[in-house]
Parts: C-alpha cells; structure tokens; sequence
C-alpha cells in the first residue's frame, strides 16, 4: 500500500466513527454539558473571578452541618443496604429455584420511580401510618412515635430505594466463584462458616466494594426521599442546593454544587483504584 | 435445629418483605372507599380511580409526560445508538472524553443537573415548555441507550462483520444486513429505559417546567404538598403496573440480546 492510501485510510477510520458520534456529542455538550458547566463557574466568577465562595465555606456553619449530615445520612444507607443485600444476594445464588422469584422481588421495587417509593413510606410511616397502627395493636407503644420528617425515615425509605444497587453487583461477584472451590474447602473438613469467611467472602468483596461505591455515591445526591420523608430540619446537600437556587443564590448554589460533585467523583476515583471494582462496577452498570 | 435451618430463610423472607411491602401498601390503599388513608381500608372501590379519570388536571399531565416520553424515546435511541457505534471506534484519547461525556448523567448528582439546565434553559425561553423537558430529558436517558446497546454491540462476533465484508457488501449494506439486525434488541432495550428515563422524571421537571408543561411526576409532588388523598396512590398504582410491564419487557429482550 502506498503511503498516501495509508494515510487516507487511516483518515478515514478516524472519520467515520467521529461522523457518528458528532451528533450525540454535540447534543449533549449543547443540552447538558455546557448548561451545567456555566452554572458551576458561577462559583468562582460571581461577581468578579474570585474563590472567596470556596474560602467561606470552611467557616459556614450551616453548610459543614448539612454536609456532614449528608455523608452520615449516606454511610448508614450504604451499611444499611450492606447488611441487609448481602443475604439476598447470597439465597439468589445459594437456592437457584427461589432464584427467579427473589430476582423479581427485588426488581418490582427497583423499576418502580422513586418518587413513588418515597410516597409509600409517608403512608407507611405517617402518625396514622400502618407502621404506628400496628405498634399501637400490638400495645408496644401507647401513642403514635413520631417517624415521618425524622432522619430515621430518610435513611429507611433510602435503604428500601437503593438496596437493590447493592445486592445486584454482590450477586454478580458471587456467582463468579468457581463452585470447586467452596466444595474442596468443606470436603477438606471446614465448617459451612469456615468456608464461608475464608473462601466466599473474600471473593465476593469486589461485588461489595462497587456496590458500595455505587449506594454511596447514589445516596450523597439524593433529593426526592429527603425531600418528601425527612422534614425540613435534618437537610441534605441536594436540598440546600435546591434552596439556595429559590433564593436565586447562584454563586453559592454553584460553590455547594462544585463540592458535592467533587466528592462524588473523589470517592469515585478512590474506589477504582481497589482490584476488580472497576470491572464489576462495568458489569453491574449493564 | 430445624429452626438453625430455617433461620436464613426467614431472614431473607422478612428482608424482601421489606422490599415489596412499600410498594403493595399503596396497590392496597389506592383501591380504599375512604378519604382518609387507613390500613387495611374498611372498604374497597374503584372511588380513586374514577377520581383520576375524572380529573383534567391529571389527564392532561398524564398526556405531556407521554408525549415528552414519546419524544425522548425517539431522540435517545437514535443519538444513543449513534454513539454506542461510534465511541468505541475512536482514538483513545478522544474515546476517554466522548464517553466521559455521555455517560456522566449517570453519576453526576441530578440536583446539579436540573439547576445547571434551569440556569441555562431560563435565559433561552425553554422553561415551561415540553421542548425544554425533552431536551433534557433526552440528555439524561441517552447513557442508558449507550450501554444497552454497547453491551450488545461487544456481545457481537466480528467475524460475522468481517465475513460480510470480504464477500463484498459495502459498509453501509453489512450495516444494515448484519449489524442492525443483531443490535435490535439493545437498541429495543435502550428505547425502553429511555422512555421510563423520562417518563418518571422528577428532578429537572421540578426546575423547569414552570406552571406551563406539569408531568405526572410534577403533579403528584405539587398535590403531595398540599394533601395525601388516594388519587396519588391510584396513579402510583398505574404507573408502577406500566413501568414494571415495560421493565419485565426490557429483561426478557435483554436475555435474548448476545451479550
């Protein structure tokens, strides 16, 4: 081949694909990027180019409160879905007739909105609620607890929306475990814990670790359950956003915008680093 | 020792209970004759649902969030299509960023979203307008049409491709022949997602669609602000037997599509 085909050739696999892909790109830069990008410079350029924003917020009370609350909030929710996911996960592997029926339990609540959810849990929880309604039959309390507008109800109703993030990848990592092996281990006389602790586990923490990334960083955005089951006082970051921006507060929205992607995308980079997460977060992103 | 047996049984019987009896409360409740949500209901009907039907407000809402869906579903699928075909064929560097682009909807919060789009669409008249939710809506259902349909485009035998080729079919025609053909149940898949993508999108419409273009989603949050009444939990009802049924769909096509 000449080099001048060489070089046509070449110039045209790389055109081709970009041919295809232009419009999508352009799509998205125009109707997502460059909208969300402008608002986040508001951060450092209202009114003059400045990262005093940045600079206030070490001394903001109300936003190290909210943001700790928000990471809280989302650690409970991840341990949460952690231990209760992990023991589905395993019957979906460990009891392979139950199986199809477990997997639609668990998928008729995921496919359904999260709007939805949260409202079933405010006629779950209300003072009226089911949940109070029958603590009272059962005589455990005298009076209806106050759960709705608690942070209590925040992190139940988060566990309930996200526990299927964390079960799926841990499911997956626990199907790919070569049977063999637990079989040598109880044949060579360890107990069904032994076998458990020393050989499943291990092998299933990838599917914990992009299971946990993924609830994790799920939880630090979310705004609808807070929003509707939390009350007004326990606030997420995503509710501080959202209220700094009726306020038409736009440097401060964009600077609280900035930190909560920036934490996102810091645990995000940090759990990428740990052996087969990357892989099983691919897997489970399908 | 039957019960030691039993006992992980039923810990995992109470956990999926857990799960499913949010979502079957309110199935329950929206068939309830009562004003008040009591549970069980003292009595059943049809009340909530005759309410719904009843309603312009929620027909007319229930209309724009299908014809917002129906509109992204076309948008999504066709760009998302577009770049699941092309991303991976680019050079590295330029493949890092396009897909870092098109698939960061999926972690990048959605409040952040929602406020940058309100931020930008406010000053081009595209708030309280359909245009504006299908454009957004678009941009955040299209990483969803991306991996369906990548994950089937990789599940592909190129050979197949290549065999096509070296018999003389144009590029174009083993497009078209070969690869569409294998593609349809991810690009099926990804229509699906994208469609419930926006048909239960709150977030952004919260922000942007103004008092002029209220979705279902948007209508039910404004009503739950005022009242707790049964109507929502008739339209709850609805729309988790519609997503669930189009979900069920996208599973048994997944399951078919080689990937």
């Amino acid at each position: 081949m000449s080099k001048a085909a060489t070089v046509r050739c070449s110039a045209r696999s790389v055109s081709a694909p970009l041919v295809l892909a232009a419009p999508p790109l352009l799509f998205m830069l125009a109707f997502y990027a460059v909208p969300v990008l402008s608002m986040l410079l508001r951060s450092v350029s209202d009114p003059v180019w400045t990262l005093s924003h940045y600079a206030s917020l070490t001394g903001d009370t109300v936003f190290l409160k909210v943001f700790c609350n928000t990471l809280y909030t989302s650690l409970i929710v991840t341990l949460g879905t952690l231990v209760l996911g992990y023991p589905v996960a395993l019957s979906l592997v460990r009891a392979p007739r139950w199986a199809p029926f477990i997997l639609v339990l668990i998928l008729l609540p995921f496919w359904t909105s999260v709007l939805v959810r949260s409202y079933a849990w405010m006629v779950l929880m209300g003072r009226h609620g089911i949940i109070n309604e029958a603590l009272l039959v059962i005589g455990i309390v005298n009076q209806p607890l106050r759960i709705l507008n608690t942070p209590l109800a925040t992190q139940i109703a988060m566990i309930h929306i996200l526990l299927p993030y964390m079960a799926l990848p841990i499911t997956n990592a626990l199907r790919q475990i070569d049977p063999s092996l637990t079989r040598a281990s109880s044949g060579l006389g360890a107990t069904p814990w032994a076998t458990f602790r020393q050989i499943t586990l291990p092998l299933s923490l990838p599917g914990v670790a992009a299971g946990t990334l993924m609830v994790f960083v799920l939880g630090l955005g979310f705004y609808i359950t807070p929003a509707m089951v939390g009350g007004p006082r326990e606030i997420t970051l995503s509710m501080l956003i959202a209220q700094q921006v009726d306020q038409l507060n736009w440097a401060y929205a964009a600077t609280l915008s900035a930190v909560l992607l920036a934490s996102a995308l810091a645990i995000i980079a940090a759990f990428y680093r740990l052996p087969g997460v990357s892989n099983a977060f691919r897997m489970s992103a399908r | 020792m039957i019960v030691v047996r039993l006992l992980p049984a039923m810990v995992v019987g109470l956990i999926l209970l857990f799960l499913v009896l949010p979502i079957l409360v309110v199935m329950v409740v929206s068939f309830s004759s009562e004003t008040y949500l009591t549970f069980p209901p003292p009595a059943f009907g049809l009340r909530w649902y005759n309410a719904y039907f009843a309603s312009d407000d929620w027909l007319q809402s229930t209309w724009l969030s299908l014809r917002v869906a129906a509109a992204v579903v076309v948008l999504a699928t066709f760009f998302g299509t577009l770049a699941a075909i092309g991303i991976p064929r680019l050079p590295s560097a330029l493949r890092i960023l396009a897909s870092a682009l098109i698939l960061s909807p999926l972690i990048v919060p959605v409040i952040i979203v929602a406020i940058g789009i309100y931020y930008s669409f406010a000053r081009y008249g595209l708030v309280g307008s359909p245009t504006g939710l299908i454009l957004a809506h678009t941009c955040l259902a299209i990483p969803f049409v991306v991996t369906s349909v990548g994950a089937n485009l990789a599940g592909i035998d190129p050979r197949l491709e290549q065999a096509a080729l070296s018999l003389g079919a144009t590029p174009s025609g083993t497009f078209l022949q070969i690869t569409l053909p294998l593609i349809r149940p991810g690009i099926l898949v990804g229509a699906l997602f994208a469609f419930i993508t926006s048909f239960d999108e709150l977030v952004v419409a919260l922000f942007i669609s103004g008092s002029g273009a209220v979705t279902l989603p948007r209508r039910m949050w404004d009503d739950l602000l005022f009242q707790i009444e049964p109507t929502i939990a008739a339209v709850s009802t609805l729309t988790i037997v519609l997503t669930a049924a189009l979900m069920g769909c996208a599973q048994l096509l997944r399951k078919r599509a080689p990937t």
